[in-house]
């Protein structure tokens, strides 16, 4: 597979002096679903507004399918196609003209058949005469995905595609874009929703504080984010970790009132039942249990805050 | 891909009159509408009482004047909305991602803008016929200074649409300055007319020598002579595209 995107030192510091973007280094193989995660203001959005000519980076190459964004941006940009985060649309406009006009400005010569199929596939055909205004919220997000296949893009971006988006939308979109990708599309989606990564990617990459600090198989990532904290809270305080609970890397927390064990919840066997059993046979007495997921913000502040976590991680 | 990107420009160009034919009837009703109106006002209540001025009646030589007046508004109002809409909205992220070069958003955005200009130009001028005598001295060369005109007025409306950061601004400009520069330029009186200091002061007028030169393509001779008023339209119209060069060059006001 060859890399249909290609970054290498793309950085971003806006007129205020906002750096949004430290140093980004990164290649999307071309086919594939690529998730980019991370919380709001992390700089995903000025990363992709970046790549499809929006922003201007301030340094950096970016090359799309092999061409560079500044010097063949004709060939780049009717690669591309955008579905921005923002509802933006020409309120007065029917949606059938709206999606021939994506076509025509992206430079492919008209093609109703194309055009109907792509409403088509986002139920939008019954809709094609309405105007723009008196559609709904989700009803307009399927316009602008429209708008964005019209010109038939081979790398498709989707900016907080499922914001504010309801359930029947969401799977629709998802249908959409497997059947994409199997058309041989790249996808690179922006979320904040780990289940979304989840779902759909192949590869995920963490961005925070505007530097890619994570880009990893999804399978992999997801094992690391498995991860489950068990708290067992002690009726008496213990001094310290009993040796005989040293096969489960107990730690001791709260001044002693309470044990924490971190185990992987997909694991066929967490050692749960065994950690309790053992604790019945010590005679170690406790009142209550919680269980706590790892959650995407966890994982943030600990790639954040830990660089050597944050190596470890990457290598 | 190689040479213009066609399909975008005709895209845009049809979409823009799609959006004006939109506003249709406000459209040509109101520039018709106010054409009576001055001719009711200027043409038969002053005008029946006005001197011919060079050999011109009253009511005639006010109508190159009018179809002036309403021609720079008109651009720089549809040309500045054109392009400052998308920029209010947010649909302006299409345009920016799509592979169109400056000079074509500039012909399909200023084109259409320029195409109304002209009808509206055109809609007055029948109107004007209505009401008076008109010769019509060189009816190409007033096509043409007409279609120049349009042209150099959008630019500069497309100009302001990607200065303005608000409604505002947007019609600032129009109203603050272009408006009394028209009234003052002779639209309504031959600037000979002026007592002096206020006839030099005039000859700062820009709109002047643009009028002056209208009225010649008319009844064959203006304020000025059309020489002037041919370098004053084409200075015009190099210093309009010189600042869209500039501003898509350095991405002013459009990319951050």
């Amino acid at each position: 597979m060859t890399a249909i995107l290609s970054l290498r030192g793309v950085t971003k510091q806006y007129a205020s002096g906002h750096k949004a973007l430290g140093s980004i280094d990164l290649d999307v193989e071309e086919g594939e679903i690529f998730a980019l995660l991370g919380p709001n203001g992390a700089g995903k959005t000025t990363l992709i507004s970046i790549i499809c000519g929006i922003v201007r980076a301030s340094g950096g190459t970016v090359l799309v399918a092999g061409h560079d964004i500044e010097r063949d941006y004709r060939q780049t940009r009717s690669t591309i196609g955008l579905v921005p985060q923002e509802l933006t649309t020409d309120q007065f406009e029917r949606v059938i003209d709206t999606v021939k006009f994506s076509r025509g400005l992206f430079g492919k010569p008209r093609n109703d058949a194309h055009i109907e199929k792509v409403l088509r596939d986002l139920s939008l055909w019954d809709k094609r005469n309405a105007k723009l205004q008196e559609l709904s919220g989700g009803m307009k997000r399927r316009v602008m995905i429209a708008k964005a296949l019209a010109h038939e893009p081979r790398l498709l971006f989707l900016d907080e595609p499922t914001a504010g988006v309801d359930v029947e939308l969401r799977r629709d979109m998802w249908a959409l874009v497997r059947q994409l990708r199997e058309s041989g599309a790249t996808i690179i989606l922006t979320t904040h929703y780990i289940e979304e990564a989840e779902d759909m990617a192949d590869r995920v990459g963490v961005i925070s504080g505007g530097e890619l600090i994570l880009v990893e198989d999804k399978a992999t990532l997801m094992k690391k984010l498995g991860k489950k904290t068990l708290r067992i809270t002690l009726n008496e305080a213990l001094v310290t970790v009993p040796a005989e609970l040293s096969d489960w890397s107990v730690t001791l927390e709260g001044d002693g009132m309470e044990l924490e064990y971190v185990f992987d919840s997909q694991a066929e066997r967490t050692g749960i039942s065994g950690l309790l059993g053992r604790l019945g046979t010590l005679g170690i007495g406790y009142k209550d249990l919680n269980t706590k997921e790892s959650s995407l913000e966890d994982i943030f502040v600990d790639l954040v805050h830990k660089p050597a976590a944050r190596a470890e991680r990457v290598a | 891909m190689s040479g213009l990107n066609l399909h975008a420009i005709r895209a845009i160009y049809l979409f823009e009159l799609h959006r004006f034919q939109r506003t249709l009837m406000t459209g040509l009703l109101v520039p018709a509408l106010t054409t009576t109106l001055y001719f009711v006002v200027f043409g038969s209540a002053i005008g029946s009482r006005m001197t011919e001025i060079d050999g011109i009646a009253y009511g005639a030589f006010i109508v190159p004047g009018l179809i002036m007046l309403s021609m720079f508004t008109e651009s720089i109002f549809n040309a500045s909305f054109g392009i400052y809409m998308p920029k209010y909205s947010g649909t302006i992220y299409e345009l920016l991602s799509a592979p169109v070069s400056a000079l074509e958003t500039i012909i399909a955005y200023v084109g259409a803008a320029a195409t109304k200009s002209m009808i509206v130009g055109l809609v007055i001028l029948a109107t004007a016929h209505l009401f008076v005598d008109l010769p019509i001295a060189h009816p190409v060369a007033m096509l043409l200074f007409m279609l120049v005109i349009a042209i150099s007025f959008c630019l500069f409306g497309f100009i302001l649409g990607i200065w303005a950061q608000s409604f505002e601004q947007l019609q600032v400009i129009p109203l603050l300055v272009v408006m009394p520069m028209t009234f003052l330029g002779g639209a309504f009186y031959s600037i000979h007319m002026l007592p002096e200091p206020w006839r030099t002061a005039t000859m700062f007028n820009p709109v002047v020598y643009l009028i002056s030169g209208f009225r010649w393509t008319f009844f064959g001779k203006g304020d000025v002579a059309m020489g002037v008023s041919v370098a004053f339209v084409s200075g015009m119209l190099v210093v309009c595209l010189a600042v869209i060069a500039w501003m898509f060059k350095t991405g002013y006001r459009l990319k951050k």
